[in-house]
């Protein structure tokens, strides 16, 4: 096989980045027309922090809200796409300098991903 | 409100994404005190707008080959251990102090900043960690390529480490620390710093989502507006950077540095950010 070259492997990153960003953008426009046609005529209000519905702040809780069309939890798992953006591109980075068998930056790529998965991970989400 | 949120993340996405430093300096004031939310809401939201001016601009800078992949990998390594450092000992530290010496060293390396020549035009030695760990590159401008080498890379790491604590512990700010690292310290060109900072943002971003998420920080009725905003900021953003004058860009980041280092004095003396 033919190794990676780094102009290839930047062109993947980016078109990565991309994909996750739009996908999230698209999720979120949908789950924020429903959101706006039901909330309009409401004033939100900001000002006094009442944490969040505790289904929206689990991954399956979003899900399932989101599987019902529910406008928040649409708008909750765009955003949970959008959170999974630079993980996956460092998750593909690790898969990248392997192509390219360096092997020592498969190794730095690892440790980001572990510490990564260690602080999103280790809260329960 | 939905259209005045949306207009302020623009142009905190476009300012984010020119300057490396995310659009949190904007959007957390609008937010907190500009629309009397409620500032833990303000920054849940302000770091979905970093993932989201990040990886949006990302995806046009890597593409262009200003960023370093590479050194941002190696640097990461710095950066998620300081967050996660600076999350540890958070509930031991007075975050006031810490955001008021953050504020001073800010208007520091402002002036620095202002003081600094232009790029060199010729690349430094290539020695010791830079070399083992190939943090190297060449940026092409105006059809002129111009290779660097990564200096003084123990002291950029370092850097690094204490930028990923201070995001840990103070939730904005962490791009600001990334860019005077590489430009101050490693003496990368200015470019390929703020695209490298912009592309590493998200990461540091995306470990602290997990908490914030589970507290329940972000309300889907204010982060989407917020969201919408950011992207076709950051999108321009990064249309115009390859564009534009390193000494343009150079002085709307001291701008910018300046705006956050009030902010954190703001912080850090009134407990009011």
């Amino acid at each position: 096989m033919k190794p990676l070259t780094d102009e290839r492997m930047d062109q993947l990153v980016g078109g990565i980045l991309r994909l996750g960003v739009l996908s999230a953008t698209a999720i979120v426009v949908a789950g924020s027309v429903f959101y706006l046609s039901g909330h309009l005529a409401e004033k939100p209000h900001y000002g006094v922090f009442l944490a969040e519905p505790l289904a929206l702040r689990t991954v399956r809780g979003t899900l399932r809200s989101a599987a019902h069309l529910d406008s928040s939890g649409l708008i909750q798992l765009g955003l949970l796409a959008l959170v999974a953006t630079p993980v996956a591109r460092v998750a593909f980075s690790i898969l990248g300098f392997a192509a390219q068998r360096d092997f020592l930056y498969v190794a730095i790529t690892l440790a980001v991903m572990a510490v990564l998965c260690y602080s999103l991970f280790g809260t329960n989400l | 409100m939905f259209l005045l949120v949306w207009l302020g993340s623009a142009l905190a996405g476009f300012l984010g994404a020119i300057t490396g430093l995310g659009g949190g300096v904007v959007i957390v004031p609008l937010l907190a005190l500009g629309l009397h939310v409620d500032l833990r809401y303000a920054i849940g939201a302000s770091l979905l707008s970093v993932i989201a001016t990040s990886s949006g601009a990302a995806a046009a800078y890597v593409r262009e080959g200003l960023t370093n992949i590479r050194i941002g990998m190696f640097l990461e390594v710095a950066t998620t251990l300081g967050a996660l450092a600076g999350a540890a000992v958070a509930v031991h530290v007075a975050t006031g102090f810490v955001a008021t010496v953050f504020g001073v060293v800010l208007l520091g390396a402002a002036a620095v900043s202002l003081r600094r020549p232009g790029d060199a035009t010729t690349p430094g030695p290539l020695t010791g960690m830079a070399r083992t760990f190939r943090l190297h590159g060449t940026l092409v401008q105006d059809g002129v390529a111009v290779a660097y080498n990564a200096q003084r890379t123990p002291g950029g790491f370092g850097l690094m480490f204490v930028a990923g604590m201070l995001s840990g512990l103070l939730g904005i700010g962490s791009g600001a620390l990334k860019v005077i690292a590489m430009d101050n310290v490693m003496r990368l060109p200015f470019k390929v710093s703020t695209t490298t900072s912009n592309f590493m943002i998200g990461v540091t971003a995306a470990a602290s989502a997990g908490v914030y998420l589970s507290r329940g920080y972000v309300v889907p009725g204010l982060a989407a507006p917020v969201v919408l905003g950011v992207l076709p900021g950051a999108l321009a953003g990064a249309r115009l950077l390859p564009r534009m004058h390193s000494r343009v860009l150079r002085l709307v980041f001291t701008g910018v540095i300046v705006i956050l280092a009030v902010e954190m004095l703001l912080k850090g003396l009134t407990g009011s950010l």
